[in-house]
């Protein structure tokens, strides 16, 4: 199944309500309890899904989504496995975009990795220690494959910067609230609104947020500011309690409307 | 002094090495950083009062040692001891700490974060932050809190705040990727002290900047007693600033052979070593490409040395650049290997030396004896071995329970 191109810019922009974009780990607590996390998130009314594939030293990530990398680790997860996980959830419909550091993308082949994700019909790839100034050429197999490639812009982001960002991102622009790494956090940071006015000005693609999001109060304070919400660290946090992530899904969404 | 204009980076690459693999939160700080730097160097004030520093709280220049007695022991070659371990603080890290508090100063920056291993740049950073004062937080793992504990009570002393770090291997790589997250978190207050010519660009050609200092003085002193070069220069690698820092004078003396020596652990086959440029592979670990070990699906690998300081699984990107241009040689010395250069170095020359120079003091035997009385080596001493007294008498009791 191939993704058609656009179709994760289309379902991420927002139309009234802020989309709600998930995250979880492949192979977190294990391969199959992922697969059947990764369906039922599918699901539960999100507009796409992002999963990570685990790296041993993961630079941008809080202790929650480093301790489920850790445990995925353990269980023998990795980039083969990690592109089965996204392909059997990718058949429910959702768009899903791995979320990878390079090091696991350069020593499996970015050019096999590119064609193998497209083949198990996957919208896109986010590397978050892979700013643009380094992103070629693993960018340009991506976007061979018709993938598309998402770039972050962060509130430490020169204005200089931000035209090249936008200008080499497809699908979304991701846009780190805070200045840190992923975690839940009580509030969001103010300054927000500038941030995404600054970025929209480079841009036309849907701007997503995230980092630290975790409650339906700041999905109440990102609508009209932001086209969609990233939740990570609070999602994982469930599936690693052995919780049920769609009810906490369900209650976001409340904040989105 | 700086007689050698290294031709790299270029673009902040070595060859195929080196880079910015960083989350775009940093990618403002680095470029700030890159900056302020060539401002630094470029400024006749600056060179005057990171000249000052030196000679007067660094206590430079470090001698040249000839160390007649190991030489003999080694078959009559000539061996000379760059002293790093007359640093004041015991080792070559204040180099580098002391330009770069002097540039956290010049960028406003009030507070200061480090990695450490072996706890010497740990030290070394706590120092010029009670020097200068700054405010100062140290990372380091468990694992080697520890081994190090010496030097964990020194830090607290100096008034840093020593933060363990438990996960993953519980040394000095996990104690790197913690520091990054704090400075990704607090990138706006505070600036980062990477001990090593590691890490995303500008820091390795910084922090080789600031080390080639060794070097420089090492390669007048040599011809001032010698009136000629040595025939090899000696250097342990973990991250590999003081190799880098010996090396980078020498460079364009063709003759004169470089040979970094990296940690075998308990030997290559074996999987327990931290010899990434012999055994390793090129990747992406702290924010740039270069030998890494790694397994196949590349995740950082585990590693193992006696010596904290070398226990790391990255190595810097210059050392990869230098390995492949075949301009310099890299090897791998053991655990067992070392312990007895350290003891034979101990006994014959009364200077007690860190277990990481121990590696290359070990090699500088292997090249002396094949080199015979003619041979010419110059070693670089990084550190003095206080700080080694409980991994020594622990290794000394697991050989006698053999």
């Amino acid at each position: 199944m191939k993704t058609a191109t656009g179709s994760l810019e289309q379902a991420l922009r927002a139309t009234g309500d802020l989309k709600l974009v998930a995250y979880m780990m492949a192979g977190h607590p294990n391969k199959r309890r992922s697969i059947e996390a990764g369906k039922r998130l599918a699901g539960s009314g999100i507009a796409a899904l992002e999963i990570g594939i685990p790296f041993s030293d993961p630079l941008a990530d809080g202790p929650v989504i480093q301790r489920a990398g850790q445990i995925a680790l353990e269980h023998g997860m990795n980039v083969a496995g990690a592109l089965e996980v996204a392909a059997a959830i990718a058949t429910e419909g959702v768009p899903v975009v791995l979320m990878t550091y390079i090091n696991p993308v350069l020593a499996y082949d970015p050019r096999r990795f590119a064609a193998e994700a497209a083949q198990a019909g996957l919208a896109g790839v986010i590397v978050p220690d892979l700013p643009v100034e380094e992103s070629e050429p693993v960018a340009g197999w991506l976007r061979a494959a018709s993938l598309d490639t998402v770039f972050m812009v962060a509130p430490t982001t020169a204005e200089d910067r931000l035209a090249s960002i936008c200008d080499r991102s497809s699908g979304f622009v991701y846009c780190v609230t805070v200045t840190g790494i992923t975690g839940v956090r009580k509030d969001l940071p103010p300054g927000m609104k500038e941030l995404f006015g600054e970025v929209r000005r480079h841009t036309q693609l849907p701007v997503a947020a995230g980092f630290g999001i975790s409650r339906p109060e700041h999905m109440k304070s990102l609508r009209g500011v932001a086209d969609a919400a990233v939740v990570g660290s609070a999602i994982v946090d469930e599936i690693d309690r052995g919780g049920d992530p769609v009810a906490l899904i369900k209650e976001l969404l409340k904040g989105c409307r | 002094m700086a007689r050698n204009a290294p031709t790299h980076p270029v673009d902040g690459r070595y060859g195929a090495y080196g880079g910015q693999y960083v989350p775009e939160t940093l990618m403002g700080a680095l470029q700030e950083l890159e900056k302020v730097w060539h401002e630094a160097k470029a400024d006749p004030q600056f060179q005057l009062e990171l000249a000052g520093h030196r000679h007067a709280f660094v206590g430079r220049p470090t001698p040249l040692y000839a160390a007649t007695r190991l030489g003999e022991h080694f078959g009559g070659a000539h061996i000379h001891l760059k002293r790093e371990d007359l640093c004041h603080t015991g080792a070559h890290k204040l180099n580098n700490a002391v330009g770069q508090a002097l540039l956290a100063l010049r960028m406003g920056k009030k507070r200061v974060i480090a990695e450490t291993g072996a706890g010497q740049h740990g030290v070394a950073a706590a120092t010029v932050c009670a020097r200068f004062g700054l405010e100062c937080t140290v990372y380091m793992g468990t694992e080697d809190m520890r081994r190090q504990s010496m030097n964990v009570r020194r830090m607290k002393l100096l008034g840093a705040e020593v933060v363990e770090v438990t996960s993953g291997t519980k040394t000095l790589k996990d104690a790197t990727s913690e520091a990054i997250r704090d400075w990704v978190t607090n990138v706006r207050s505070t600036h980062y002290i990477i001990g090593s010519v590691v890490g995303p660009h500008p820091y390795p050609e910084m922090v080789r900047d600031l080390q080639r200092v060794i070097g420089d003085e090492a390669r007048d002193q040599y011809l001032s007693v010698d009136g000629r070069l040595p025939d090899v220069v000696v250097a342990c690698v973990g991250g590999g600033s003081n190799a880098i820092g010996i090396f980078t004078a020498f460079l364009d003396d063709k003759d004169v052979m470089l040979v970094g020596v990296e940690a075998a652990g308990k030997g290559v086959k074996t999987g327990q070593h931290a010899a990434s440029l012999v055994g390793g592979r090129p990747g992406v670990l702290h924010g740039s490409y270069s030998y890494l070990l790694q397994d196949g699906d590349g995740q950082v690998l585990p590693t193992h040395s006696i010596s904290a300081g070398l226990d790391y699984p990255g190595v810097g990107p210059e050392h990869s650049f230098l390995r492949d241009i075949e301009r310099a040689e890299y090897v791998a010395v053991t655990d067992a290997e070392a312990l007895a250069a350290f003891r034979l170095c101990t006994r014959l020359e009364g200077i007690m030396p860190a277990l990481e120079p121990a590696h290359a003091l070990h090699h500088a035997g292997v090249l002396a004896r094949e080199m015979g009385s003619g041979g010419r080596i110059l070693v670089c001493l990084s550190g003095r071995g206080d700080k080694d007294m409980d991994s020594v008498e622990d290794a000394a009791r697991a050989e006698r329970d053999q």
